[in-house]
């Protein structure tokens, strides 16, 4: 395979029946040297079915081996991938170089997050608020007190009360949300899309008894209240999470509108 | 209190990046032309916040509520301003008044009419928003994910308030050209 970098070229040509794309991809290593920040422009070929992690692959095996990019499941489930495309936050696995409708592609790595090494974020933060809001199940202790070592308890739930969380748990913190939100571009406090979410999805499980605990966390000038309702979040969400309702309909519920919320444990 | 159903581990991407202090103190303007400098803590910052192009028509009317409600920070101070200047007697209130009777202020009023139509008419929209109104139901969703906040009753919302705001506008511009 006849591959040459060049840069400058801004070509999708047929040669053959094989197509090429120019793809140019962020690099930089603050780690080494913070000033020197650039990109470097690949040819590359594809096929209709060639993703945009496909084509930094191919880049990473033939012309490059030294960009800095992570993945791992390749099928928009781990939530690795994910980096500014063509100006936008997409999961690279999932997004097809044909669907972009661009002769040049650009790639860099996902705003709003300090940067590893090219397209390599860090997602501390993230993760650092994801854990603030308490993303698991709070239940008392003496609800176990008599079941019998080995045995577990049951919380049985109706097909209707998981209906009112089960979009939020398709949750796969990939990022994008937090950087397409315009509150994260110039809040470093904010909880962010993600956090808040996913605070919604256990405040309206049925079987957490966390609401109050959950509920002090997000209600803080840079939590709930920062956000304002632009939407991009749910835009960008490759999983369907659609965070702007969650956040939306956990703030209704906190103002009394009752907000949608199917959990009534704690009201 | 006991944990139950613990999410699953993220412990894969959590490998270490020695750069939060960075990402955590800065904030900077994107740049299209360049790619983005790690030091700078890649965060969007304002030009980020303002970039109405790459996320429809909520994205607009949140930059367009930003820039209005600015808009009319500034008139209102520049108001008070203007009728301050009744402390220097009728000539003095006279004197400023004229100002507003230019072709400049009539545009320069217009544009207050605008962005008080649209600051109001959206802001009733994003309130109801905030309280979960309109936002849809929590559902199972299916592919290929549209996210039904993003519905049909809040993009009318936001043509609403801009059709209203440039009938006031263009109204505005009628009465006080005489047309």
């Amino acid at each position: 395979m006849a591959l040459q970098a060049a840069a400058g070229q801004a070509s999708a040509q047929q040669t053959g029946t094989q197509r090429t794309i120019t793809l140019r991809i962020a690099r930089s290593n603050p780690a080494h040297d913070s000033s020197t920040t650039g990109f470097d422009d690949f040819d590359v070929p594809y096929e209709k079915w060639t993703t945009v992690l496909d084509a930094i692959l191919e880049v990473k095996k033939s012309l490059d081996h030294s960009v800095a990019v992570r993945y791992s499941c390749r099928q928009a489930t781990c939530g690795s991938c994910g980096m500014m495309i063509n100006g936008r936050p997409r999961l690279a696995c999932f997004t097809k170089i044909d669907e972009l409708n661009s002769s040049v592609i650009t790639v860099e790595p996902l705003q709003n997050f300090p940067v590893i090494r090219d397209l390599a974020v860090g997602f501390d933060s993230l993760f650092e608020n994801h854990r603030e809001v308490r993303p698991y199940l709070d239940r008392e202790n003496t609800e176990l007190e008599g079941v019998p070592d080995g045995e577990l308890k049951e919380y049985p739930q109706s097909p209707e009360e998981l209906e009112q969380y089960i979009q939020f748990a398709n949750c796969i913190k990939c990022g994008l949300c937090n950087a397409a939100c315009p509150t994260m571009a110039t809040d470093s406090s904010f909880l962010g899309p993600q956090a808040l979410a996913q605070a919604y999805r256990y405040v309206g499980d049925s079987r957490d008894k966390g609401k109050d605990s959950r509920l002090k966390v997000i209600d803080d000038s840079h939590g709930i209240w920062r956000c304002h309702f632009a939407g991009s979040c749910s835009q960008v969400c490759p999983k369907g999470v659609d965070p702007a309702m969650g956040i939306q309909l956990l703030r209704g519920y906190m103002l009394g509108f009752g907000g949608g919320s199917g959990n009534n444990n704690q009201k | 209190m006991a944990s139950v159903d613990q999410e699953e581990g993220d412990a894969g991407r959590e490998a270490g990046t020695d750069s939060q202090d960075r990402y955590d103190g800065a904030g900077s303007s994107s740049s299209s032309g360049s790619a983005k400098t790690a030091a700078d803590g890649n965060r969007a910052g304002v030009g980020g916040m303002i970039n109405p192009g790459r996320y429809g028509i909520e994205r607009v009317a949140y930059w367009l509520m930003r820039l209005s409600g600015l808009g009319l920070l500034a008139y209102f101070i520049g108001h008070i301003y203007e009728t301050s200047s009744i402390l220097q007697g009728k000539m003095g209130w006279d004197e400023f008044l004229a100002i507003t009777q230019t072709t400049e202020g009539h545009i320069l009023l217009a544009i207050v009419i605008g962005m008080c139509v649209f600051h109001t008419v959206n802001g009733i929209r994003v309130m109801l928003g905030h309280g979960g109104v309109g936002v849809g139901r929590a559902a199972r969703p299916d592919y290929p994910y549209i996210p039904a906040s993003q519905n049909y009753r809040h993009k009318l919302g936001i043509y609403t308030a801009i059709v209203l705001a440039a009938i006031a506008m263009m109204y505005g511009l009628a009465v006080m050209f005489g047309v």
